[in-house]
């Protein structure tokens, strides 16, 4: 390997290279929301629904936990999206991740309710609080706190599952790298290149999470739990 | 016109509950229990272990659903299936738990807070005022910016009860609100529940603390198997020379304890 041509390659792509990293950002926190907006209800529904819910719920985790995300690009792609009248990768890539990314978020959020003690539902319902109420005042607040360092693992993957939207061209990281890699004849260079700028935005996504999950950490309770 | 809204004053009926059951599976846990809690009285459910007294009390705000049995609030009979009526009974029915079950991600204050400002649907000004009274009356004031984890035993139970007394509750169900604990907490707790007696709350107790309930019962309800066994005022049950159920049991926990009974 040419090393100063190897860098050269890096160098002159790195305005293009940026400009694929905020469509990768674009992916990820689109399908991050999309999933956490579906994977809330889905795990509510999944503890607290009536049966024929709870079981189409399983259905559905069943599904997109058990498909290939590649698969499901194809799918929606060329099959579903048409039909409704979209045609951007773009879209279709968020639509599918964060399908995807449901189903997994659903299951984090599932077990931090499950781990919560079940007196506190029954003192709320005591009180006069309706389930939705009691849901939302009571047990979401504290199973979405448990539920931060699951996430931050589903970020992490989702993050790079997110490559995968390249085989419906969608400009993102891997996308681009590999039109330079072609252009440039440098493969190697451009995926370390690759490799380094998701590793820089999982850290920094990672440290955002910690944060987070510091600042709203309960009082009385530490890294290692109750006191 | 139903006997409850004939009768007044002390005799007045506040909660009454008839032949309810409950089974779980074929295990027969709560068998036609009848009681009635008239106005500002303190009855006390004694009896072993599993022998139905939590049931009961659970029973009684349905969140234990009963299998059969009718239950009336001042002389109106509660439904349980419909969801509006018994979101409004359990407002006025206030319940405290042998393990606190307080809301962790909430400080002392905002445990109490929380049912009026979502249920009553209370200003956040008017609720923080109802809730800071609340805790000033179980002697909680200076700690109302702590949270659950940062409460003793004691401390916690009394944050219950204030949560539940902010409810304007007109009966109150203590389910063996000393049990969880350390002896040494325990005063603290039975000191709020006779300031209570004192002011006049209806009340219905599961415990242990024989000594203490037979000075401030009106009237013992001894459970066993399921089933309302004996019920009489403590001194009644508890005399010399008395051959009852209740008296033998207090005798065997009072020896445990080193009390008389």
């Amino acid at each position: 390997m040419n090393f100063e041509k190897a860098l050269r390659a890096i160098i002159d792509s790195l305005p293009y290279m940026l400009g694929g990293v905020w469509v990768t950002v674009g992916l990820i926190v689109g399908a991050l929301a999309l999933g956490f907006v579906l994977g809330v209800p889905l795990a509510v529904i999944q503890v607290y629904g009536r049966t024929l819910a709870r079981r189409l719920v399983v259905l559905y985790v069943w599904l997109f936990r058990g498909v290939p995300i590649l698969v499901l690009i194809f799918l929606f792609y060329f099959g579903i999206l048409p039909h409704l009248g979209l045609d951007s990768a773009f879209l279709a890539g968020v639509i599918v991740l964060g399908l995807t990314s449901a189903a997994y978020q659903s299951q984090i959020f599932r077990g931090a309710i499950q781990s919560l003690p079940a007196g506190q539902l029954k003192a709320a319902r005591a009180l006069g609080m309706t389930d939705t109420q009691a849901i939302s005042c009571i047990v979401l607040p504290q199973a979405l706190r448990l539920s931060i360092p699951g996430w931050s693992n589903e970020f992490s993957i989702l993050l790079k599952d997110s490559a995968l939207v390249m085989v419906i061209s969608v400009q993102e990281i891997m996308a681009r790298t590999r039109s330079v890699a072609g252009r440039t004849h440098e493969p190697v260079a451009m995926a370390l290149f690759a490799g380094v700028l998701f590793f820089i935005l999982t850290w920094i996504g990672l440290r955002l999470l910690r944060g987070l999950e510091r600042r709203v950490r309960i009082k009385g309770y530490s890294q290692e739990g109750s006191v | 016109m139903s006997v409850a809204s004939q009768a007044k004053g002390q005799n007045q009926e506040i909660l009454r509950v008839e032949k309810l059951n409950k089974s779980f599976g074929t295990n027969h846990v709560l068998k036609d229990a009848t009681l009635t809690l008239r106005k500002g009285e303190l009855k006390v459910l004694i009896g072993p272990s599993g022998g139905g007294k939590s049931t009961l009390l659970q029973c009684m705000n349905f969140l234990i659903p009963p299998d059969s049995g009718r239950i009336w609030l001042d002389g109106v009979e509660i439904l349980g299936h419909k969801k509006r009526e018994l979101y409004a009974y359990r407002q006025q029915v206030g319940m405290i738990f042998q393990d606190f079950n307080l809301f962790d991600h909430l400080s002392a204050l905002g445990n109490v807070r929380i049912a009026l400002t979502r249920v009553r649907g209370m200003s956040r000004k008017d609720a923080t005022d109802r809730a800071m009274a609340e805790l000033d009356r179980v002697g909680l004031a200076a700690k109302a910016g702590l949270y659950p984890a940062q409460l003793s035993g004691g401390q916690k139970q009394r944050v219950s009860i204030a949560r539940a007394l902010a409810m304007d509750p007109k009966v109150l169900l203590l389910d063996e609100p000393t049990s969880a604990l350390d002896p040494e907490l325990i005063g603290e707790v039975l000191a709020v529940v006779k300031d209570l007696a004192t002011a006049g709350m209806t009340m219905i107790m599961a415990t242990h603390q024989i000594t203490f309930s037979a000075q401030l019962a009106s009237e013992f309800v001894f459970m066993e198997q399921g089933a309302i066994i004996e019920h009489d005022s403590p001194a009644a049950l508890l005399a010399p020379g008395a051959c009852t159920r209740t008296k033998a049991f207090c005798a065997k926990i009072n020896e445990l304890t080193g009390e008389p009974v």
